[in-house]
């Protein structure tokens, strides 16, 4: 065949889907075309996805090169490096390069990739702000890591991360900068998003979670530092931006394709022009944009099937993750939302780092989660793109393909009963299976009764259902049913997570998760709040508390209606007030137009019918006239009853109601198992009905009568007299001590008065008096507590902290359709 | 098409596990209404109108955990991929919250539009 004869296939891009889809051309008929392509990068095709081991000097550009110029020459292909296509002719048929070369097609194939997307912040074009796209960005940023300082990398996705990987690899103090709570989190849920975050803070990297960036600092003209929006700000010789792509649909939309996201094009690639096809990242097939390689082979098979006039078609790709940082392990496929029909199936080896999850709908799995060992990512990627039915290997699947290749599970227990007396099943204490048969024997008959008597799973918990099993086989039916289990997602009751909590001085949701080897991926509803509870108590001033583990009041920081409005109780010192509070109240009132006010059985003022845009306004009111926060909403300290007492009173025998001022606001703020409610009374008359709070004050003429454990709602309890004391210091000292020991002890959503009869008041006593020290060292840890608890919650709101939890995303009006007004810019 | 789709913007405006809502003034029925738009956990969204099955609780306020939301108000878990209440109570069987079609494209949220102004996809088009 001569030139003249072959069809002219001009291509744009000289990347990895331009290239592989002229070598599949050439595959099938070699002759057909005369082959010009257009690379903006002034040299070879190569593998973009190696630019990150080339980061971190694993590899030189030499080993990541696919085709050399040979190959070109071999093929006859004209490359054109370095000249960028500038426009599109198609009526002329014909692309102009930046240098004003022309090259007229029969076929033009656009691969121009994506473009790094730069977040539009002040200071984005100053130097030292890269991006991690081709090999002169990799240049880029050796050249800056020689120079050795601090690098922060925007963006905790694959690409970020590789950056982060490589810069510290290279000797860069890195920090990475992320705007979601977890990292990847397009990719992982998130415990592997924990586990992978707590790896990487272990190798030295600073991971910021959660971090929104402001501005890009700089000082004549080069980067110095990032600043967020909460005002912390990260020194930085260089910032490189992994926030996301945009398809490069620039020349295809100036010559009129079709372009919504991408470059429309059809199952042969073709774009709404026929003469034009278009593959790789710039495209949009069927509504999706590709940001991986994979889905690129199956593009340019099909392509090159139709370009050679044997159509077969592209139907979409189905894709998987793994991050190429070294040592650490990771993947993800498919769809891990679980939920209705979907059946979570985690299995997590704390001691080894692991945490493995499939999810399985209709007996196929549909997506995987790995961490820490990912020998299966392949054979389960497999599984679910064949979409096999797994029902008979379904036990053992978690456990990988050799263990199910070995067929289903056989029954646990008799697999247990074949266990030799030695073989160790707990691993943590190193208890063998005869040592816990043997307690068995001799009559612990309940899990709680082996794990107390010889430790077997009183740590992780991961051998739970071997120690289960092992009482099935020796006891048979006599086993004892055990205490109840903080919620279904766990083994473990609330006095073990809370004792676990400590010893293991665990200080996250997802690290007690992992740590305790919750069967669920995420926890509950019932468990989520008790944990945020327990590592708030446990470690106050470090532990992050989790909004999302809060029930709606307190995340509102409102007790919700009904009808979805919100009711507010700002504060009132002991039950008084003043002219300026209650004007301020009425403003209030009048201002939002509250359909109602009242007066509370705890003595203060509900204003009703708040709407959730609004509460930011009202506390910001309530706060000028000095009013805070009630926590009428909260498992917190609630109200300070208190009555008139010896001030005007003809009976009352000490100051009640300045004594209850004190104790609130000693009180105010902290969190607790569940609500708690004081009095004082002047007198055994008890006009601030002192004996059915949970913390009661008797004043009589000796001194204070201090009763807990009362309760006046559901079940009526009277209060037990707990002890009595001369003066108002030691009253209040006693009360810190007992709300501290309910704190640290009582179950999430137990109240004292359940609490005091489940652990006798003898037990409570004890635990305050025996040791004369013990009121001391309580109420001093309640102090401190204290000192982190007592920021009004109003205030943080109303300065527009967590606005997203007010504002409404976006405001859909009546014809015509205009798109949503948008709270958000791009990323921001 | 696109046309079809009502871009809601990216999806970090809304963080894992947490839920946004989206008034909607006057559909072509001219009936108000709000949306829920979920992200859950492990960052898969969900749309549904923000009126729970019970007493029209408002279910963006609830806790999110796997693919469910607890209604805040009385605690019913409604599954935020088919709306159902999930709980086999007497009335919280076949209870059900209208699904809006979700769609997330290059790191933006689309709702169906003639789902969002309550309407069947097959009524007429504006
Ligand atoms: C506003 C108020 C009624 C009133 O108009 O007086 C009230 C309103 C509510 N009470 Fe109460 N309780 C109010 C005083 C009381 C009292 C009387 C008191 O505190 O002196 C009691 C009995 C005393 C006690 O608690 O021991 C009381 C016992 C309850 C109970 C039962 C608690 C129990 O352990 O049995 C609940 C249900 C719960 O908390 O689980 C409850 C729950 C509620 C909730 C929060 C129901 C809810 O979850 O939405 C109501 C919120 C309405 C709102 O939006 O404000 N409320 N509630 C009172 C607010 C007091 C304050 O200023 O903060
Ligand atoms: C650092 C890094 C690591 C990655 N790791 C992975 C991974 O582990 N797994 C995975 O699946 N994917 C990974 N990817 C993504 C993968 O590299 C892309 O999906 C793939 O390269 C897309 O191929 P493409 O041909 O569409 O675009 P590209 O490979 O970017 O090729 C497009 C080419 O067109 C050129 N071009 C653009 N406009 C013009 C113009 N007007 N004229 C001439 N030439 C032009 C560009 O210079 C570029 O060379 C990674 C990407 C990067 C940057
Ligand atoms: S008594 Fe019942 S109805 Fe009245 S406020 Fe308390 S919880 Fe609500
Ligand atoms: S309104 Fe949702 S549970 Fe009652």
């Amino acid at each position: 065949m001569t030139q003249q004869a072959k069809q002219r296939l001009v291509v744009i891009g000289n990347g990895m889907a331009g290239c592989r889809a002229v070598e599949e051309i050439l595959a099938r008929d070699p002759g057909r075309y005369a082959i010009t392509i257009f690379g903006a990068e002034p040299r070879v095709n190569y593998n973009r996805i190696m630019l990150s081991p080339v980061l971190a000097g694993e590899k030189q550009f030499a080993d990541i090169v696919i085709n050399g110029f040979e190959w070109y020459a071999d093929n006859a292909i004209t490359l054109v490096a370095g000249d960028a296509v500038a426009a599109i002719d198609r009526t002329a048929q014909t692309v102009i390069a930046q240098s004003g070369r022309a090259e007229p097609y029969d076929r033009l194939l656009i691969a121009t990739g994506s473009d790094p997307f730069i977040i539009p912040v002040p200071g984005k074009d100053l130097a030292g702000v890269v991006t991690f796209r081709d090999l002169d960005d990799v240049d880029r940023m050796v050249a800056a890591a020689d120079k050795g300082g601090s690098a922060v990398v925007i963006g905790g996705g694959l690409l970020g991360l590789e950056a982060a990987h490589g810069l510290s690899l290279r000797g860069m103090q890195v920090t990475v900068i992320h705007i979601m709570p977890t990292l990847m989190e397009r990719q992982l849920d998130e415990a592997a998003g924990w586990l992978l975050k707590a790896e990487l803070e272990r190798r030295g990297q600073t991971i910021v979670t959660g971090g929104d960036t402001a501005e890009i600092v700089g000082e004549g003209g080069h980067v110095t530092a990032v600043r967020l929006k909460d005002g912390r700000e990260f020194p930085a010789d260089i910032v490189v931006m992994a926030v996301g792509i945009r398809p490069a649909t620039g020349l295809g939309k100036a010559a009129g394709l079709e372009v919504e996201r991408g470059i429309l094009v059809d199952d042969h690639m073709v774009t709404s022009d026929p003469a034009i096809m278009a593959v790789g990242e710039c495209v949009q097939h069927r509504g999706t944009c590709y940001g991986l390689v994979a889905p690129l082979w199956d593009m340019c098979r099909a392509l090159a099937d139709h370009a050679t006039g044997q159509p077969t078609g592209y139907a979409g790709s189905v894709t998987s993750t793994k991050l190429k940082v070294s040592g650490i392990d990771l993947f993800s496929a498919g769809d891990f939302s679980g939920g209705d029909g979907a059946e979570d199936i985690v299995l997590r080896d704390a001691a080894r780092g692991i945490y493995k999850r499939v999810v399985v709908r209709d007996d196929k799995l549909v997506g995987a989660v790995l961490y820490g060992d990912t020998a299966d990512g392949s054979w389960y990627f497999d599984l679910l793109k064949k979409g096999e039915d797994i029902g008979d290997i379904r036990e053992a699947l978690i456990f990988g393909q050799a263990f199910a290749a070995g067929g289903a599970l056989a029954d646990p227990n008799s697999a247990v009963a074949a266990l030799s007396d030695d073989a160790e099943i707990c691993g943590c204490n190193g208890v063998s299976k005869g040592k816990v048969v043997a307690t068995i024997l001799q009559g612990a008959c309940s899990l709680d009764a082996v794990r107390s008597q010889c430790k077997a799973s009183a740590s992780c918990g991961s051998c739970t259902g071997l120690v289960e099993s092992l009482l099935a086989v020796t006891l048979g039916d006599a086993v004892a049913t055990r205490a109840s289990t903080l919620c279904k997602c766990t083994s473990f009751t609330h006095d073990d997570v809370r004792r676990l909590i400590l010893e293991k001085s665990l200080k996250a949701i997802p690290q007690v998760l992992q740590e305790l080897h919750w069967s669920t991926p995420d926890g509950c509803a019932s468990c989520r709040p008790a944990l945020n509870y327990y590592l708030l108590c446990a470690w106050p001033g470090e532990y992050e508390d989790d909004q999302r583990s809060r029930f709606v009041n307190e995340r509102m920081h409102a007790n919700i209606q009904k009808d979805g409005t919100y009711s507010v109780v700002p504060r009132m010192w002991g039950g008084l007030t003043n002219p300026r509070e209650l004007r301020a109240i009425a403003d209030v009132v009048e201002k939002f137009n509250a359909p109602m006010v009242k007066v509370t059985g705890g003595q203060r003022l509900d204003i009703f019918g708040i709407k959730k845009e609004d509460l930011p306004a009202v506390w910001a009111d309530l706060n000028a006239a000095g009013m805070v926060s009630g926590h009428a909403y909260g498992k917190s300290l609630r109200t300070v009853k208190t009555c008139v007492g010896s001030e005007w009173c003809r009976f009352g025998t000490q100051d009640s109601t300045g004594l209850g001022v004190q104790i609130e606001r000693m009180t105010w703020g902290s969190w607790m198992p569940h609500k708690f409610k004081i009095a004082v009374s002047g007198c055994p008359r008890n006009c601030a009905e002192a004996t059915i709070k949970d913390f009661g004050v008797i004043c009589v003429d000796s001194g204070y009568e201090l009763h807990v454990g009362g309760n006046g709602g559901i079940k009526v309890r009277v209060t037990d007299l707990l002890h009595k004391v001369a003066t108002e210091a030691q009253a209040m000292e006693v009360c810190a001590a007992f709300i501290q020991l309910y704190r640290e002890q009582a179950h999430y959503l137990e109240r004292t008065a359940p609490w005091v009869e489940r652990v006798g008041l003898d037990h409570v006593k004890a635990a305050l008096f025996d040791d004369p020290d013990a009121v001391g060292r309580l109420a001093t840890r309640f102090r401190y507590s204290q000192q982190f608890m007592q920021d009004d919650p109003w205030a943080e709101r109303a300065a527009g902290g967590h606005a997203e939890l007010h504002q409404h995303l976006a405001e859909v009006r009546p014809l015509p359709f205009s798109p949503p007004t948008q709270t958000n810019a791009e990323f921001a | 098409m696109i046309g079809n789709w009502l871009d809601i913007g990216p999806v970090d405006q809304i963080a894992p596990g947490t839920a946004r809502t989206l008034p909607v003034r006057g559909g072509l029925d001219n009936e108000a209404r709000e949306i829920a738009i979920f992200r859950t956990l492990n960052g898969e969204f969900h749309a549904l109108v923000n009126q729970c099955p019970h007493k029209q609780g408002p279910l963006s306020q609830g806790i999110v955990h796997g693919g469910v939301v607890t209604c805040p108000l009385h605690n019913w878990n409604i599954s935020l991929k088919t709306g159902e209440a999930l709980g086999d109570g007497e009335d919280e069987r076949g209870a059900c919250v209208p699904v809006i079609p979700l769609r997330v494209d290059a790191g933006r949220i689309y709702l169906q539009r003639d789902a969002v102004l309550g309407q069947r996809p097959t009524a007429q088009a504006a």
